[in-house]
Parts: structure tokens; C-alpha cells; sequence
């Protein structure tokens, strides 16, 4: 029997090994992320952070270990991308993926929650309420003014917002966010913690990994320390800042 | 429901392309029908008939262009689903027959009664009715883009890879036609075909009437397409093609959409081939060669891949230039099919079509630009 902790967390990795031909990109790594919570994840490159998330939304199967979402009910590792989705985890991607040849609002509308069967999608129509929500996250991520440009156009920073902005617009329960501010311009990168926060202010669970250790400052979050596959710290980021290890493997270089 | 669907496929381009092929498909019948052979605007049979072929070949372009063009899927094989409608329209065109083969079988086709077949084989029955045999016409290939598609796409196999499993597809079924124990008339497949829901073949009046119904499926192939990519599904097909793996988490089904748009297209190639056959007067196995396929892709990529105008444009003017090529100077065709598709490949990767809106779009972007502001929209 899973111990009471998974049935309290949203998230709950336990004990999780994934390799690849030999090689162990996680070792045992165990996390959990509550409800509500918003929590930075950092690590030197290659610790398992984006691995981490490959085997949340069912890219990668791990070897062995748990992972559950809500409460402990369900077993991510059965699911495929799609149903994981559809449960309420969405995804920004490392590098930022928006789909290039539509506009930023086919973007927004494509994303937004509604049931993804391909007849419901055939006869689909955009509602008013469907309308409404697209504006108000285009307001959000402030690119109203390109709505009607393709994604392609859009400058880096864009990317990244607009894929922040397909994240709201499936109304997704956690989110997980791989590098948001990589590319971008210190006063963006502030931006973006502001956005971040008032997403997690919303109620939802946000998790984000991060290299910018200012970023990270300003979130203002638990953080947890990845090194090799596993969990080297966990805590404020005074005190993984201050832990000899962290300052080791990481921070000190 | 489906009115607003049909309806938002059309733009202004879908628009004038349909009136113009429905206004060939009226008049060029009418101009054979009615005009003496000597007037000027006299179309001679062999002529409408030539034109009802690049007809078929244009909806095959078509539904082509919806998996490659929208999707990324690119096959080269789908002219196995052209040939597979056209076999099923040609079962029914040789138990139409009857007693009038040479050996005067009432049941059994000519080659059967060659090969001392003393039954029908279970797989003709229903084909002596029309009704039956377009049913195939739809089913056949549907069913196996279908199956093909839900094993390929469920298990991720796509790119070159996918491609190659295409060809694979019909050219295995280019060896399987090719036996006569398969009981498709073999080698020389099915032909010397009499009369179609009681016309006959060979007739002006039936001619005209092919060549028109020729029209009418690639208006309604259009129309149809135009709906589909207008569509929210469309949209996602277009993602996929895009970034395959975004689509997938934001939560949509990659392999089920592909395996949807893949059947549509398959049952749109058949039914091209199906119209296909009367009008050439035979069906065999040849119609299932790798290179057949890869011809309707070199047609795609010329028209403009992902439009579907230019995907019709592209096969009516490739074939046009193949008939005046095989005639004037045969041996060439193949170095200038090559050529053609290098060029288009280097020079116009948007296809005629593509880059004649790319032209516009550049023009009403300049003008919008234009020192002394035009009033906005
Ligand atoms: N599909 C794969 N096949 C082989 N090795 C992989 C694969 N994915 C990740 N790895 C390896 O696993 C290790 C962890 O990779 P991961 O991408 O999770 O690191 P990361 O913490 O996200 O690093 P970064 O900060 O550079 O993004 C790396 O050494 C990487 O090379
Ligand atoms: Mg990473």
C-alpha cells in the first residue's frame, strides 16, 4: 500500500528509474507536489529534469518506480500523452513548440479545453465563450496585438509566452514548465515570474524547472535540487543556496 | 451540422474552382453532345474522354494532397486505393458482360472459362448489381487505408519510414493482382467491358455522362476537402503536421486523426479510380506500380502541395504535358517527369498554385505598407 502522502499529494513520484541503453538518466528520484503548490526545480544540465517530465506526461516509461497524480488515483505510467493531458497536465516544452503555420489565436483555440475527438473537432464551432477565454488569455500573455500573425513571426520570447499561454487555455490542473525564461531579456524574465505566480495564485499547481537562478529568487518558491537522477536538496532557496553539496555540484561552478 | 461545415470551406478560391469545374463538366459534354463534328467548338469523344481521366486524376491529387499536404503523411501508394476502387467498378463491368464473351459464359468472365474455373469464385458474387459494387467501391479501400493506417500510426511509424511502407503496400498488391489464381484476371486484368447501368461503354451519351459524374466527384472532393481543413479538425491536422509530438500533450489522439483523414482519402482515391476504369476500357495490375504513386505525388507537389486548388491544377497539367509528351516524343517523358519535379522541388517549393497566393499575398502586404496609408479593413 502507497503511504498516506500520495493520497494528500497532486503529484507524487516515488522511487522512479528510468536508463537509457545503460545509461541512468533517473536514479530513484521521489517527489511530491501538493495541491495548490508551486515549486522550482533546478540542476545542473543533464541532472533528469526534462526526463523528470517525459515520464509524467507518458513520453518516457520508467523502469520502475510509481508515479501517481490526484490524490494517488491514477497510475500515469498506463497512460499515453493524450489521456494524461486530457486528466489535467499540460506541458511547455524546453525548447519552445508552437505550431508554426497558425495564427496565435488558431493556437490558443486549438488548446483550449473542449472534448479532442476527431467528429467533436469536424463539426466544431468557436463559441462566444470560447471567444471570450481566447482574449482573455491572449490579455494574459500580452500578445494581442499579434493574434492574427503566425506563430512562426513571433520573436523568441513570444514562443515562449504563447506556449504559456496554450498551457491556460487547456485549463490543466498542474502545469509543467521546462526553462520559461531561457532566450529571454531580464525584464521579460521578470515578466514571466509574475505571470507564473499569478497563474499559481489562480490555484493551480505549477511546477518549474529553471536554470536563472534570479528567476528562481523571484518566484519565491520550494525548490528542489536535482543531481544525477535524484534528489540532492530540498528546501527554501536560502537554505539549498547555502547547502555545501548544492553549492558543489551546482551553484559553486 | 454539416451544411455549416460544407459551407466554411468556402472561400473565394474554392469558390471559382468549383464553378470552373463544374462549368467544364456541363459544357465540354454539351460541346461534344450537341455541336456537329465540324463546328469549331466541336469536342470529339476521345477528347472527353481524355479529359474524364485527368479528372480522376485530379481527385486523386486531392485526396492525396489532405494526408500529405495537411497532415504530413506522405504516401506513395496511394495509388493502390485508385486501382483497388477501380477493380471493384471493374468486377461490375465484367459480370455485365454475361453471355457476350467470347466464350459466351453467362456467369463466368473470359478469363475464368481460360483458366477451366467451373464456378464463380465467393468474392465476385454482388457484383452483378451496381448497388453492391459501388458499396465495394467505397468499402475496399476505405478498409484498408483504415487497417493500414491504424496499425502504421498507432505505432508511431511515420516520415521516410511511413513512406516506404506505402510502396510496399501496393506493390505487394501489384504481385497479388499480377497471379491469376487470385482471380482478377491476371496479367491482363479486366477488360472489353460492354455496357454500365444498361448504357454502353463505348457511347458518346455514356462518355459524356462519365466525364461529367468525373467532374461532379472532384467538385464534390473539393468541397468536401475545403470543409475538412476549415475545420477545427483540419487545424489539428495541420498541427500535427507541424509539431506531431505538441499535439499529442495538449491531448490529442495523433494516430486516430491520421487514421481518420488517411480512410477519408483512401475512400476518395477509389472512388476516382472507379470512374477511372469505364473510361480507359480496362483495370490490370500495372495501375498498382510504386511508380503510378509516386507520379500523383510529383502532380501534388507541382499544383502546390497543401492547396487543394493546386493539387487539382498539378494533375490536370502534368497529364496534360504527359499526353503531348508520350505522343510527340515518348522516350523523354520520364527525364522530363524527373526534371519537372527537381525544378518545382528547387525553384517553386509552393507548387504553381501556392506561389501565385504567395505573389498576392506579398502584393496586398506591399500595398498595405504603401507610404500613403490605404483605410484600414
Ligand atoms: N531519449 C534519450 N536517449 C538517451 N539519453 C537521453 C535521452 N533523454 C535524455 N537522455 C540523457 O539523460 C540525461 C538527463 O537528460 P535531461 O534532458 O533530463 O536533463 P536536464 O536536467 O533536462 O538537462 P538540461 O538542463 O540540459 O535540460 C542526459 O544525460 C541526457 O543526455
Ligand atoms: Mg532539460
Amino acid at each position: 500500500m502507497t503511504e498516506p502522502l500520495a493520497h494528500r499529494a497532486l503529484l507524487y513520484l516515488d522511487d522512479v528509474r528510468v536508463s537509457f541503453d545503460g545509461f541512468k538518466a533517473l536514479k530513484g528520484l521521489s517527489l511530491t507536489i501538493e495541491p495548490g503548490e508551486m515549486r522550482a526545480i533546478i540542476g545542473p544540465n543533464g541532472a533528469g529534469k526534462t526526463t523528470m517530465m517525459d515520464v509524467v506526461t507518458g513520453k518516457t516509461r520508467p523502469d520502475s518506480g510509481e508515479v501517481l497524480f490526484d490524490g494517488g488515483g491514477v497510475d500515469l505510467t498506463r497512460l499515453d500523452e493524450a489521456a494524461i493531458a486530457g486528466l489535467g497536465i499540460g506541458r511547455k516544452f524546453q525548447k519552445p513548440t508552437v505550431f508554426e503555420s497558425h495564427t496565435v489565436e488558431d493556437n490558443l483555440y486549438l488548446a483550449l479545453k473542449a472534448d479532442r475527438g476527431p467528429f467533436a473537432s469536424l463539426f466544431h464551432r468557436l463559441g462566444a465563450d470560447e471567444a471570450a477565454r481566447i482574449d482573455e488569455i491572449l490579455a494574459t500573455v500580452k500578445l494581442a496585438d499579434r493574434r492574427d500573425d503566425l506563430a512562426a513571426n513571433l520573436s523568441h520570447g513570444q514562443k515562449q509566452w504563447l506556449e504559456i499561454g496554450m498551457l491556460l487555455a487547456q485549463e490543466p490542473k498542474l502545469l509543467l514548465v521546462d526553462e520559461p525564461v531561457a532566450g529571454m531579456t531580464d525584464a521579460e524574465t521578470m515578466e514571466t515570474a509574475a505571470l507564473l505566480r499569478r497563474i499559481h495564485d489562480s490555484g493551480k499547481s505549477v511546477v518549474v524547472v529553471e536554470h536563472d537562478m534570479a528567476f528562481v529568487r523571484e518566484l519565491g518558491v520550494k525548490v528542489t535540487v536535482l543531481h544525477e537522477g535524484g534528489v540532492l536538496s530540498e528546501g527554501s532557496i536560502d537554505h539549498v543556496a547555502s547547502d555545501p553539496r548544492v553549492i558543489e555540484v551546482y551553484l559553486g561552478r | 451540422m454539416i451544411g455549416h461545415f460544407l459551407f466554411r470551406g468556402l472561400d473565394r478560391g474554392v469558390v471559382v474552382a468549383l464553378t470552373v469545374i463544374l462549368a467544364i463538366g456541363v459544357l465540354v459534354p454539351a460541346a461534344n453532345l450537341l455541336l456537329p463534328p465540324g463546328h469549331p467548338l466541336h469536342v470529339p469523344t476521345y477528347l472527353v474522354t481524355l479529359f474524364g481521366k485527368y479528372a480522376t486524376y485530379a481527385t486523386l491529387a486531392l485526396a492525396l494532397d489532405l494526408v500529405w499536404g495537411y497532415c504530413g503523411i506522405l504516401s506513395l501508394g496511394h495509388g493502390a486505393f485508385f486501382a483497388l476502387g477501380g477493380y471493384a467498378m471493374g468486377m461490375y463491368l465484367m459480370r455485365q458482360i454475361g453471355s457476350r464473351g467470347v466464350y459466351g459464359n453467362p456467369l463466368l468472365p473470359d478469363f475464368m472459362v481460360f483458366l477451366n474455373w467451373k464456378e464463380l469464385p465467393w468474392y465476385w458474387l454482388g457484383f452483378d448489381r451496381f448497388g453492391f459494387a459501388a458499396l465495394m467501391v467505397v468499402l475496399v479501400p476505405g478498409l484498408l487505408a483504415f487497417v493500414f493506417g491504424w496499425f502504421a500510426f498507432r505505432s508511431r511509424v511515420t516520415g521516410v519510414y511511413l513512406s516506404i511502407i506505402t510502396q510496399a503496400l501496393t506493390y505487394a498488391l501489384l504481385l497479388a493482382f499480377f497471379r491469376n489464381d487470385m482471380g482478377f484476371g491476371g496479367n491482363n486484368g479486366l477488360t472489353d467491358f460492354k455496357d454500365i447501368v444498361g448504357f454502353p461503354v463505348q457511347a458518346a451519351g455514356t462518355r459524356a455522362a462519365l466525364f461529367f459524374l468525373s467532374c461532379l466527384l472532384v467538385a464534390a472532393s473539393l468541397l468536401l476537402a475545403a470543409g475538412i481543413v476549415k475545420s477545427k479538425f483540419g487545424k489539428v491536422l495541420i498541427a500535427i503536421r507541424d509539431a506531431e509530438s505538441r499535439t499529442r500533450f495538449i491531448g490529442y489522439r495523433v494516430a486516430t486523426y491520421k487514421t481518420v483523414v488517411f480512410t477519408v482519402s483512401g475512400v476518395l482515391a477509389g472512388l476516382a479510380g472507379a470512374l477511372y476504369v469505364p473510361q480507359v476500357g480496362i483495370i490490370n495490375p500495372s495501375e498498382f506500380a510504386p511508380a503510378n504513386s509516386i507520379e500523383a505525388v510529383i502532380w501534388v507537389a507541382v499544383g502546390g502541395r497543401g492547396t487543394l486548388t493546386g493539387a487539382i491544377v498539378g494533375a490536370v497539367a502534368v497529364n496534360w504535358g504527359k499526353t503531348w509528351f508520350t505522343g510527340a516524343l515518348p522516350e523523354f517523358w520520364l527525364f522530363a517527369l524527373g526534371g519537372l519535379f527537381v525544378v518545382v522541388t528547387l525553384f517553386l517549393p509552393k507548387g504553381i498554385v501556392g506561389t501565385i497566393a504567395e505573389i498576392r499575398a506579398k502584393r496586398t502586404a506591399a500595398a498595405a505598407a504603401a507610404p500613403k496609408p490605404a483605410p484600414a479593413e
